[in-house]
């Protein structure tokens, strides 16, 4: 395969703009699997991303397309993961490609997110070709959307496409695009391989499969390759196209998009954006912009039922195997028993990795309240990082405490800025700068705690923009805090699985939610339930769950005995959802009550 | 003195004789029992019934009530009910002093009904009141009105019939305390020995709950409904009945006089045998448990070829017992025999509901008064959930100890 004869592309939108079922038609049309085994929506095949509609890992596909010039080319659609959690992988994704579809709704009309994801496009050097997607609406404006074009992206409107993704129209027209208006990749075949990972998956027969570009050079089965990062050897088993089924081939090229399978056993003996070369013929310096993903958020992990530990263990295990990013370590707790504590990439990952175990393994499961990670500087000097609560000391003998700021972009149209203003400065942020960046979209950098980001930030920005506002952030380093435990009491009887690091600021409010929410998720039970805030010693906040005061069934004679003892048996069921905490059944859905609590 | 009880697991125990008679001219709003209102099938069931007293005669036992059930048994003729009683005396050996306990509803039961059912050996009656206000009558989509319920129980009175309980409904809609004590006050009046009162239930599938979910009607809040529950108690305990069971009260007699309980539903709350005849009937033997087709034709069918009607029926595992037997127990104001409960099951009832029994000890919801543990007045109103609070003791996966009356 010659270097013109192929593209590297991906898709940005603004969520609901029609990705998904454009990607679907681009697979469709290249005829690369049948009809009959077409499920909607291909790239998207993990059951939560096709509830939630967006994509968290990405996937790729080479789609051969026999052009008007006569020729055939590969074209390879490389999918984005669509969320801030995955920022990371999205800009590896991009670094893979030569051009991207900007993909616009003919009704919506240029969003957030459009605006933010073009950025990030232009930052890599991306060819953009604007597709005006979804014609087929009655409420279609294409003059007002190619105006836009011109006037807040500054792109040329005459090289947009317009397509019906759901009706298929202008597919081909696209497909011809992509040709005549995307740079074929650079690369020298010749020069020492250099390929860049920019997404890995685990197949439980072939273990992990590495999604790669290569860059220079070529890369063949049973060639000794090494990772740059680590300087890990691995011999080659298979290298290939990914059509929806991998298709092996005799050796991937410079310029290619593929995979690789070399018995590697893990994901996590792999790294998104590390460099692949050749063990015996090594290129000179990797891909640059390599990071390592790092937990930022942490929480504890536990079965509902107390013999599920075992069980557990398993699905972890199994889970790890296809997710690099997630961290764990056997953790204990008073209230709940044996677990892990683990850590994420933002919030979104936890709840992915809670469905995944709950959905996929079949596992019931509580989780603590989420934590950043804080730096303690105790009296006599000694640094101490904590993340669970159960382990923070005793307050007196800590000097300093610092918890982790980020720098977030925040991009808006101006109308809204009053109230993201109101919203950042809730959650202590400090505005660093504002800028305009057409006429009336605003960025806005804010200096925020990580803390007060990781409970529902994103939802409530998207809430208060009504979906406009995009929002990226990066770490930039420990700040001095002055951080407060908040205990939960239930009768008197501290659940440390409820704790919570806060800021001394806000420990009355979360205190005050935290009761209030357990409150509502509690249900009502045989005896009075008193939820209990405390700060050290002192309780700050309370509320009560009221005991059913009637609760008795007024007939029962002969024939309604057996139906009155199943009602008894299977409320003994239900209870497998329920913790007991000293004599108060909790059901799973108060622990989870407490991971969002911020909404005022 | 304080009248003798049954003691659940007494092998020597006499049984009862349930027959279901499944017809009404119409139903009421709120009745999800088994009924039919296409009265001309009567006659069929009724024939059929009489095959089944014949065919489950070999069952063992003697039997001290016979409890004719509905439905509206008041539809049958004297004669009818005399030929029934008949048939059940040739194939049951049914004691001298049985209570036998006819169901009706005050527009059937006319005075020369009543006369030929007293003649017939019915020597207690149930009557279907309901309510003593027209308008709530109405409410419950009921046939009869309060005049037609006052002239019913005179009639009975001049009949024979020395044992009368009532039925009657509360928390219904609107319905204050004072609208309530007014009419138990009329139900008093006329000095029954027995009576029944029901919170309202909405039972899924009734009218009343089709009604409900349409708006058409609120139900009372928790504090009124609880407000009403007490009333009921106290009032009817002033005026000298015992509530012996959650929603039943018997009049006191002075010195240890007739017991004016209901012998045959208490065989159902002790956990003692009883035998149900007739569509969707149950009868226990315990641990066994079985019912009766609920179909009419299926149910007629199958006795015309000599088979018994039977549908389903199970064998309780020992939780299952135990379950069983603290709903029933707890709801009587006797409340559980601590050392009727060892005997039966051969383990200490403290030992095995240890944490839940302390905490409703302590919350005031159950008290010992040797050698029983009660429901107090507060637990009476929570009795449901006392139950679960205490089943949550009994693991599922627990091998637990057979009880003497499994039958091995």
């Amino acid at each position: 395969m010659q270097l013109n004869h192929l593209r590297n592309f991906s898709i940005i939108a603004h969520i609901d703009h029609g990705k998904s079922t454009l990607s679907d038609r681009l697979i469709e049309v290249s005829d690369i699997i049948s009809e009959r085994d077409f499920k909607d929506q291909i790239l998207d095949s993990m059951d939560i991303e096709r509830e939630r509609g967006i994509t968290i890992k990405s996937q790729t596909v080479c789609l051969p397309h026999a052009a008007k010039d006569g020729k055939t080319y590969h074209l390879n659609l490389i999918d984005t993961p669509g969320h801030v959690d995955f920022t990371y992988e999205v800009s590896r994704a991009l670094a893979s490609c030569e051009g991207a579809l900007l993909l616009i709704d003919a009704s919506q009309g240029v969003e957030a997110q459009t605006l933010a994801n073009l950025y990030l496009a232009l930052e890599h050097d991306l060819e953009i070709i604007p597709v005006i997607n979804k014609i087929d609406l009655p409420s279609a404006d294409i003059d007002r959307v190619k105006s836009q074009i011109e006037d807040d992206l500054g792109l040329d409107s005459d090289a947009a496409i317009l397509t019906s993704a759901k009706e298929g129209r202008g597919i081909e027209a696209l497909f011809e695009g992509i040709v005549a208006h995307l740079p074929p990749p650079q690369g020298d075949p010749e020069a020492p391989l250099k390929a860049l990972i920019f997404d890995s998956h685990y197949d439980p027969f072939r273990g992990t499969i590495v999604h790669f570009r290569v860059r220079d050079g070529r890369i063949r089965a049973g060639e000794r390759i090494r990772f740059m990062s680590n300087n890990a050897t691995y011999k080659v088993e298979e290298v290939g196209l990914f059509q929806i089924v991998r298709n092996p081939q005799k050796e991937l090229v410079a310029g290619q998009v593929g995979y690789m399978i070399a018995g590697i056993k893990t994901v996590s003996d792999t790294r998104c954006g590390d460099t692949i070369t050749l063990d015996s013929r090594p290129c000179e310096a990797p891909e640059p912009g390599f990071k390592e993903a790092k937990p930022v958020v942490f929480s504890s992990i536990y079965p509902v039922a107390s013999d599920g530990y075992d069980d557990l263990v398993v699905a972890m295990e199994k889970l790890k195997l296809n997710d690099a990013a997630l961290i764990y370590e056997k953790d204990t707790s008073v209230a709940l028993g044996f677990g892990f504590r683990c850590g994420f990439l933002g919030l979104l990952h936890l709840e992915v990795v809670q469905e995944r175990l709950e959905r996929e393994f079949d596992q019931s499961l509580i989780l603590t309240a989420p934590s950043v990670q804080y730096e303690l500087v105790m009296n006599d000097g000694e640094v101490q990082i904590v993340d669970n609560p159960a382990l923070y000391p005793d307050p007196t003998t800590i000097e300093i405490a610092r918890e982790p700021f980020i720098k977030a972009a925040i991009i808006i149209p101006d109308r809204y800025m009053g109230a993201v203003m109101k919203l950042c400065m809730e959650r202590r942020g400090i505005n660093k700068n504002y800028q305009y960046l057409t006429n009336n979209r605003l960025e806005m950098i804010f200096e925020l705690p990580l803390s007060e980001v990781v409970y529902d930030f994103y939802d409530r920005l998207k809430s208060v923009t009504q979906g406009y506002g995009s929002f990226d952030y990066e770490l930039i380093g420990q700040r001095d805090t002055k951080l407060v435990k908040l205990d939960i009491l239930i009768n008197g009887d501290r659940v440390d699985a409820l704790s919570q690091l806060v800021h001394e600021e806000r420990a009355y409010q979360r205190a005050r939610v935290s009761c209030d929410k357990l409150k509502e998720e509690i249900p009502r039970q045989m005896f009075k339930i008193a939820i209990q805030g405390a700060v050290g010693g002192k309780i700050i906040a309370r509320s009560t769950v009221n005991p059913y005061r009637k609760d008795v069934t007024a007939k029962c004679y002969g024939g309604d005995i057996t139906r009155k003892r199943k009602l008894l048996e299977k409320q003994k069921k239900g209870k497998k959802r329920m913790k007991m905490v000293g004599q108060v059944e909790i059901p799973q859905s108060a622990f989870l009550s407490v991971l969002r609590t911020d909404a005022e | 003195m304080a009248p003798t009880h049954p003691t659940p697991n007494d092998p020597a125990a006499p049984g009862g004789l349930y027959l279901h008679i499944p017809f009404c001219r119409s139903k009421c709003a709120y009745c999800d029992f088994h009924s039919s209102a296409d009265l001309q099938r009567l006659p069929d069931v009724f024939e059929a019934l009489l095959r089944e007293v014949r065919l489950r005669a070999s069952e063992s036992g003697c039997f001290d009530s016979i409890y004719l059930g509905g439905g509206t048994p008041s539809l049958l003729a004297g004669g009818d009910v005399a030929r029934l009683l008949t048939h059940i005396r040739r194939h049951f050996p049914i004691l001298p002093d049985a209570e036998i306990t006819l169901e009706g509803n005050p527009d059937s039961l006319t005075p020369a009904r009543l006369t030929a059912y007293r003649q017939a050996g019915i020597n207690r009656l149930s009557i279907g009141v309901q309510s003593f206000h027209n308008a709530r009558l109405r409410f419950l989509e009921r046939r009869h009105n309060a005049d037609q319920s006052q002239a019913a129980i005179r009639s009975a009175r001049r009949a024979g019939f020395t044992n009368i309980s009532l039925d009657l409904i509360y928390g219904l809609p609107g319905q204050s305390e004072q609208d309530w004590r007014r009419e138990l006050e009329i139900a008093l009046a006329s000095e029954p020995e027995h009576l029944s009162c029901y919170q309202l239930t909405i039972e899924p599938g009734t009218r009343l709950a089709l009604r409900h979910r349409r708006g058409e009607w609120q139900a009372l809040d928790e504090a009124a409904q609880l407000r009403l529950f007490r009333l009921t108690r106290k009032h009817l305990a002033a005026a000298g009945y015992d509530a012996y069971e959650i929603s039943n009260f018997a009049r006191r007699t002075p010195h240890g006089g007739a017991n004016l309980r209901s012998r045959h539903n208490q065989k159902y709350w002790n956990h003692l045998p009883y035998i149900g005849l007739g569509p969707a009937a149950h009868s226990f033997q315990p641990p066994l448990r079985s019912w009766n087709e609920m179909r009419l034709q299926p149910y007629i069918d199958c006795l015309a070829r000599d088979q018994l009607p039977v549908a389903g029926s199970e064998r309780l595992t020992p939780r299952q017992m135990r379950i069983e037997t603290l709903y029933l127990a707890l709801r009587q104001s006797r409340g559980l025999d601590r050392d009727a409960y060892a005997r039966r099951f051969g383990e200490r009832f403290e030992a095995r509901f240890a944490r839940p029994l302390a905490q409703l000890m302590d919350g005031g919801q159950l008290v010992w008064t040797p050698p029983c543990y009660q429901l107090t007045e507060k637990g009476f109103a929570v009795a449901d959930g006392v139950v679960a609070h205490l089943v949550s003791a009994l693991a599922e996966d627990e091998d637990l100890p057979r009880p003497a009356d499994d039958g091995g």
